[in-house]
């Protein structure tokens, strides 16, 4: 139990920063992260046959009906998930020259072909809409960051230097942000998913949730802090996160083991945004123990000014820069 | 004394609750419940005010329904309030969504251009969207003599051609006035342009002391007798002050044809709806089961009260969205989920702090009360800023007409509200009742033996920690 967190904190400073490594790298690659259609506009529409339909088949015959960006791919028995561009749909247009929807088309042109169709799902989401979702989204995930760095340097106003809280565990929630949107990022290439406005959400939650966790250690460094006035601080910061270990590690099993009821019984619709939830939840339980908690001491003990110092020092002597 | 009283708030809030939770069907959600007696639902009757809920109001995700947002293409009414367009607008869907039969229809405006309309139950997308798709159509009919049905008036227009009377012709400036000399009658006044102030003179010459039909979309909205010949200006009478201001708006509508388009649609079967449902109440109860084992195992007797709790906030919550009523989605009942989840943080939070509490050496008692009154900081910090999260995302849901994303905010926040509540206020007062019987002294219920994790410290500075003392 008595383990000394700060002096390994520069083991985890690695770990973190290997964790995210690969996912960040992904993101910076082209093609970084996979726009659901919420982002980059587009439709989706799930459709079940009564019997079955070939696969390439049925793309020949979305390619004869004009959609030759068709993406079609197998769901379950007989039902099929086929991406499509955004839907033009300018309904007063339609109606007055007695036009067909380009729904219509389809559904009326894969009837023809393989017998009724029935659409169990479609969502068309227009360009319009698909750029304001990406500008709301940075709006959210930032104005999220600066609620909680502001509450926190208020919550923690009595203790010397508050804003230290707030401001390393925005740190430490940046960190999970882009861990689980290096994942994701990871993921897409993988496996195709794609990141769509509930993403967001989760970030969000997500977010929400880590900033739980690590007020709960700060708040145990702010009683100790009190309580143990005079102590080394790396004393109080172990002794700290010795106390709330156990805390972090029940509640993040307790959120963990929910989530993954929902992974395995829940729809398949939310399934990415369990997903989303699950990747994001383990790395806020890890961030708050071993990123927040860690910085908090860096900047106390005045290393980062030291790294901030050496960093730009640096850059004046090209000399040394091999 | 008092935790009597803690007590039976508790019970009786409890008891509300499942009163309101407890399904019509329940054969529907618990596997062979079919002989359960069924919920009537709540009722109540207060003086005029009624309220009636029968169950939890569920989302198009999970019924099933379309779900549209329609761009209203404002470059086509230039120099008019956006405003009044866009009120005329939804004047004009909701009456042709009633018209069309549609359960529970919602109509709202999103920004300054845009309408969010939500068709529950609604398969046959193409015949709604056609329905809504289509302007205001406004005429002026007069009774056909031979057979006495309306027809929509002709007479010859300035080019020499015959021309349908129509809102074409209208200025989109109709507006409620006051008739001076009839004790403030309201009327409702219109302006026509050259060509419709042409073809309305013709016609009302032609129907002094008849009536005149105003039609919106082939539906009658007033039929006032002609009494002048009228060109450019009129007013129609003998309507109420309310009918006045509707009608006003309509023919605002109907004269101003709006385009509109479809700039987001989002269908869903009603079979996939329930199936999530389905999918959703068992994955509820193997999260619940899963977090009770674990708080059971982890605390012992304070775990299986935080178990009892946690059964409470799951009822109220629940008794929550349907009062409100919230509207439940996927979404936002992965989000009451999850919330379970973290509900019992807080007593997590508690229960390790009345751990190290009987460590150091508290009575029982003591302990307990310790463990709440210090828990509380960090459970009140922790949970506000999960309510500054959930304020977010109701706003960025709300900023897009994502009814998704706000139901999952919505839910959250309930949720963490109400946690709040079972998990402090219930919790204390249950564990209170209990410790007050002799057989709970026992710290092995209490999972107290584990060794207390002893503050770290290095060689040197061992004299200073002496200096303080261990807590004893």
């Amino acid at each position: 139990m008595s383990f000394d967190f700060v002096r390994h904190r520069f083991k985890f400073y690695a770990l973190s920063l290997a964790l995210i490594v690969p996912g960040v790298l992904s993101l910076l690659l082209p093609g970084g992260i996979r726009p659901g259609i919420d982002f980059s506009s587009g439709t989706i529409m799930t459709v079940r046959f009564e019997g079955p339909v070939e696969q390439t088949v049925l793309r020949e015959a979305l390619d004869d009906l004009g959609h030759s960006e068709a993406i079609v791919q197998r769901s379950d028995n007989n039902s099929y998930v086929i991406r499509l561009r955004a839907f033009e749909q300018a309904l007063t247009e339609t109606i007055e020259t007695g036009g067909r929807s380009e729904r219509q088309v389809i559904v009326a042109g894969l009837t023809e072909r393989f017998g009724p169709v029935e659409v169990l799902s479609l969502d068309s989401v227009s360009p319009i809409v698909a750029t304001e979702t990406v500008w709301y989204s940075m709006l959210a995930v930032a104005a999220a960051s600066v609620g909680i760095l502001l509450y926190l340097w208020w919550a923690f106003r009595r203790v010397p230097h508050p804003v230290r809280f707030g401001a390393c565990a925005v740190a430490a929630l940046v960190h999970e942000a882009l861990l689980l949107l290096g994942v994701f990022s990871i993921l897409g290439r993988l496996f195709g998913i794609e990141v769509d406005s509930l993403f967001i959400s989760a970030t969000l939650t997500v977010i929400g949730f880590a900033v739980h966790d690590t007020i709960t250690v700060f708040d145990r460094i702010r009683e100790n802090f009190i309580r143990h006035a005079g102590e080394p601080i790396e004393d109080i910061i172990n002794h700290s996160l010795a106390q709330t270990l156990v805390r972090s590690l029940s509640t993040g099993m307790c959120v963990i083991l929910t989530l993954v009821a929902l992974y395995l019984f829940g729809g398949v619709t939310i399934r990415n945004f369990i997903l989303a939830l699950l990747i994001g939840i383990v790395a806020g339980t890890y961030g708050s123990i071993f990123n927040a908690s860690m910085l908090l001491y860096s900047w106390e003990h005045g290393e980062l000014g030291n790294f901030f110092r050496r960093f730009t020092g640096r850059r004046g002597i090209p000399a040394r820069a091999t | 004394m008092r935790n009597r009283w803690r007590l039976l708030i508790t019970a009786v809030l409890t008891l509300i609750g499942l009163a309101v939770v407890w399904p019509r069907y329940p054969g529907n959600f618990i596997p062979g419940g079919e002989f359960l007696p069924g919920s009537p639902g709540v009722n109540l009757q207060l003086g005029s005010y009624r309220f009636q809920r029968e169950g939890a109001t569920l989302g198009l995700d999970l019924q099933g329904g379309t779900h549209l947002v329609l761009l209203a293409d404002m470059s086509k009414a230039p120099g008019q309030d956006q405003a009044e367009v866009l009120r005329g607008v939804i004047q004009v869907l909701e009456r042709r969504v009633n018209a069309y039969g549609v359960a529970e229809p919602l109509i709202q405006t999103q920004g300054t251009d845009r309408v969010i309309v939500e068709l529950p139950g609604v398969k046959d997308i193409e015949e709604a969207k056609k329905l809504i798709g289509q302007t205001a159509q406004l005429d002026f009919r007069e009774r056909d003599p031979a057979t006495g049905e309306w027809k929509v008036a002709v007479a010859t227009g300035l080019d020499g051609e015959p021309k349908e009377l129509t809102g074409k012709y209208f200025r989109p400036n109709a507006q409620v006035v006051f008739d001076q000399r009839g004790g403030s009658q309201p009327q409702v006044a219109f302006e026509f342009d050259d060509e419709g102030a042409h073809l309305f003179e013709q016609l009302t010459r032609r129907l002094i002391g008849q009536p005149l039909g105003i039609f919106l979309d082939n539906q009658v909205i007033s039929a006032p007798t002609v009494q002048a010949v009228i060109s450019r200006n009129g007013v129609i009478t003998g309507v109420r002050l309310q009918e006045a201001r509707t009608l006003a708006i309509q023919l605002n509508a109907g004269a101003v044809p709006v385009p509109i388009s479809i700039i987001e649609e989002r269908t869903v079967d009603a079979t996939l709806g329930s199936d999530s449902v389905r999918k959703s109440i068992v994955a509820g109860g193997v999260s619940f089961v899963i977090v009770a084992l674990f708080m059971i195992m982890a605390y012992r007797l304070p775990g299986l009260v935080a178990t009892v709790a946690l059964f409470i906030y799951a009822v109220l919550t629940l008794a929550v969205f349907i009062l409100v009523p919230v509207t439940l989605t996927l979404a936002g009942i992965a989000g009451f989920i999850l919330s379970v989840g973290m509900a019992v943080d807080a007593n997590i939070l508690i229960f390790e702090r009345m751990r190290e509490e009987l460590r150091w050496g508290k009575t029982l008692g003591a302990a307990v009360e310790a463990g709440f009154d210090r828990a509380w900081s960090s459970v009140f910090d922790a949970n506000v800023t999960t309510l500054i999260t959930c304020g977010l995302l109701y706003w960025f849901g709300q900023q897009f007409g994502a009814s998704v994303i706000q139901g999952f905010a919505l839910t959250l926040a309930i949720g963490v509200a109400i946690s709040l509540f079972s998990a402090v206020f219930t919790t204390r007062s249950l564990l209170r009742a209990i410790i007050g019987s002799s057989w709970t002294h026992n710290p092995v219920l209490f999972g107290s033996e584990i060794p207390e994790p002893v503050m770290p410290v290095a060689p040197s500075r061992s004299v200073r920690l002496s200096q303080r003392g261990a807590p004893s």
